[in-house]
């Protein structure tokens, strides 16, 4: 049996949550084998219809007093003792941050293998997976009794094929000490445009040479109701917080453009930014590699590029 | 406190990462090596608490011979003591590595007391396996928090602040405790000229593992597909304007 450990958030499905749906549903369906969904948690109910609307079920929900809210230790142990109780030879997850931390979890408890981020498995279980951010690829073989794989968020594309939701409820057994890494506490943020679903993107490199250099990115990001994004170099200069960053180990964005001032294009950079619909490189430089990788560029000084782009904007709205 | 951290040593590509012909390992032949970003962050988190509650912090890595140039720049920081698990150059899987810095941590602590604190990288820059800290945790049976962005330490406990899409999680966990870090909980220092001369003087202490090769077997590495696009010159300097107008208005954002 292939088991899908569904991504929620006190039962609403995200649609990284979608993905493993679809990805477990296919995968299952190619190697001959049944699908099930384990759903953790409070609101697994609703979790599970959204399960069953991808083509997943039975849903095995998952009660207990410590699976009120997330904790990694105990559903990480929650998804070890499902996985052997319901006889799962595969169990699938999303490359999220928290579906890494649960999987990895659970195959620590049962000493297996896990295979983080995969894009695909082939009929023969040769697997595709990212390394550096997506930057590099690996093809890579387990050996494994319980083959344990979360698929990269964007790997595949959420479909629908409904399924009648039949659900059971699954208690594990938990011990009073994985209440340490309960979640205690919850800070709220204002709901609103963030790096991540910005529509235009604005970002800034060492070419923009000092943190009041920022205003003029400022400025335009601001006219295009977009957001100001960074360089490595910006952050560790200490000119923006970290939370601008784009890039393998900052945020990874998808707006309608992003217009790249003033850096080079390393592949660190890159790969937080090739998901863009378009992008404008701005730099001195016309070898640099974010122009040549760029849809568009303009060759010049930021400084000059930057505030005549938003004066032409400011003159044609008149 | 006795804080460890756990880094690795990786290349620093540029503009694409190369691969050697028979698809075994990233072609380093130009190219310098760092510790992900990560555990950058991890050992100036250390250095921080140490210098904030007193104590003293370890470096620890598992890898080739000359790893010794990531630990020591872990030193210059001011981390006190560093170890080495050595292996052969090629990376180990991600079981076998957990498992070497589990016998590192046995070997550690017999000379001393056990470490209040083991921080990792959230994920490392390479392999990216999102599992060392998890693994080394669940058999050391201590608690473990991956993706953290802000530590304080109390009495007995440490309060750890994870950002989610939503704001953030916060844990309370019992120390000793383990928590993966994430770039961007503090901004590294550089190395200063004290530093240096101990990174210079620190010995790196050599610790034995038997761990074995885990259930996951790298076949080959390659470069995505990339989609190679003509770049469009919309001009020169501040006379382009017009033409990046045109193309806002035209993509509907201006
Ligand atoms: C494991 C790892 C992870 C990393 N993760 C990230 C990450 O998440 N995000 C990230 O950004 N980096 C990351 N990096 C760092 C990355 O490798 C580069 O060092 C960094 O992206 C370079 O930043 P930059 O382009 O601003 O600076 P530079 O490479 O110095 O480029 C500056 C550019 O500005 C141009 N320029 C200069 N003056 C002007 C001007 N007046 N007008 C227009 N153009 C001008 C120059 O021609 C040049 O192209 C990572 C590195 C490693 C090893
Ligand atoms: N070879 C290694 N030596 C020491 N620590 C490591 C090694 N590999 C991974 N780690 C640590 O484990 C974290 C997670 O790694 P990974 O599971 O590969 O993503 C890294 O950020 C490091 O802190």
């Amino acid at each position: 049996m292939l088991l899908v450990v569904v991504e929620h958030d006190r039962g609403s499905v995200p649609i990284a949550g979608k993905e493993a749906l679809t990805a477990g549903r296919e995968l299952a369906g190619r190697l001959g084998l049944p699908v099930a969904a384990l759903v953790i948690g409070a609101g697994a109910e609703q979790a599970a219809e959204a399960a069953g609307a991808h083509g997943v079920g039975p849903g095995h929900l998952a009660t207990h007093d410590l699976l009120s809210d997330y904790g990694p230790e105990a559903w990480g142990e929650t998804i070890a003792q499902a996985a052997i109780v319901l006889g799962a030879s595969v169990v699938v997850s999303v490359g999220t941050d928290t579906g890494n931390e649960v999987m990895a979890q659970a195959a620590a408890r049962m000493d297996q293998p896990f295979v983080a981020n995969c894009l695909k498995v082939a009929d023969d279980w040769t697997i595709t997976r990212m390394r550096w951010g997506g930057s590099l690829l690996e093809d890579t073989t387990v050996d494994a009794a319980i083959r344990m794989i979360t698929f990269a968020h964007h790997a595949v594309e959420p479909v629908e094929s409904a399924v009648a939701v039949v659900t059971s409820s699954f208690e594990p057994g938990l011990e009073p000490e994985v209440s340490r890494t309960l979640v205690r506490d919850r800070v709220v943020q204002a709901a609103g445009v963030t790096l991540s679903t910005a529509s235009v993107v604005v970002g800034g490199g060492r070419g923009v040479g000092s943190p009041e250099g920022f205003s003029v990115l400022e400025e335009l990001a601001g006219l295009l109701g977009g957001k100001v994004g960074c360089s490595r170099v910006v952050t560790n200069n200490g000119w923006r917080p970290h939370s601008d960053q784009v890039g393998q180990t900052g945020t990874k964005i998808a707006p309608e453009i992003y217009i790249a001032c003033g850096i080079s294009g390393a592949i660190q950079h890159w790969v937080g930014a090739a998901a863009s619909k378009r992008i404008l490189a701005v730099n001195t430089d016309k070898e640099a590699n974010m122009v040549t990788k760029a849809d568009y560029a303009v060759i010049g000084d930021l400084h000059e590029v930057i505030p005549a782009i938003s004066n032409e904007i400011r003159r044609r709205r008149g | 406190m006795r804080i460890l951290v756990c880094i690795k040593r990786v290349p620093a590509p540029g503009a694409r990462i190369n691969v050697t012909p028979d698809g075994q390992a990233v072609d380093t032949a130009h190219l310098g090596f760092a510790m992900s970003p990560h555990e950058e962050c991890a050992v100036e988190e250390a250095v921080q608490i140490v210098e904030r509650v007193g104590g003293s912090a370890v470096v620890l890595t598992v890898g080739p011979a000359e790893a010794e140039e990531q630990l020591r720049y872990a030193v210059s920081l001011g981390v006190e003591q560093a170890a080495l698990v050595q292996t052969d150059g090629a990376d180990w899987d991600p079981q076998r590595t957990a498992a070497a810095i589990v016998d590192a941590v046995g070997a550690l602590e017999e000379s001393g007391r056990a470490f209040d604190l083991v921080l990792f990288g959230n994920e490392s820059a390479d392999s990216g396996g999102y599992q060392v800290g998890v693994r080394v945790a669940y058999a050391l049976g201590r608690p473990m928090v991956n993706g953290i962005k802000r530590i304080e330490i109390g009495q007995g406990e440490v309060t750890a602040t994870r950002p989610t899409d939503a704001g953030a999680e916060v844990y309370r966990v019992p120390l000793p405790a383990v928590l993966g870090v994430k770039e961007g909980i503090n901004l590294p220092r550089y190395p200063t000229l004290k530093g240096r001369l101990n990174s210079k003087k620190v010995e790196v202490g050599l610790v034995e593992s038997n761990a074995v090769a885990g259930g996951q077997h790298m076949v080959k590495l390659f470069r995505p597909t990339e989609q190679v696009s003509e770049t469009v010159i919309l001009g020169a300097g501040a006379d382009a304007a017009a033409a990046v107008v045109d193309l806002l208005e035209e993509i509907g954002v201006a």
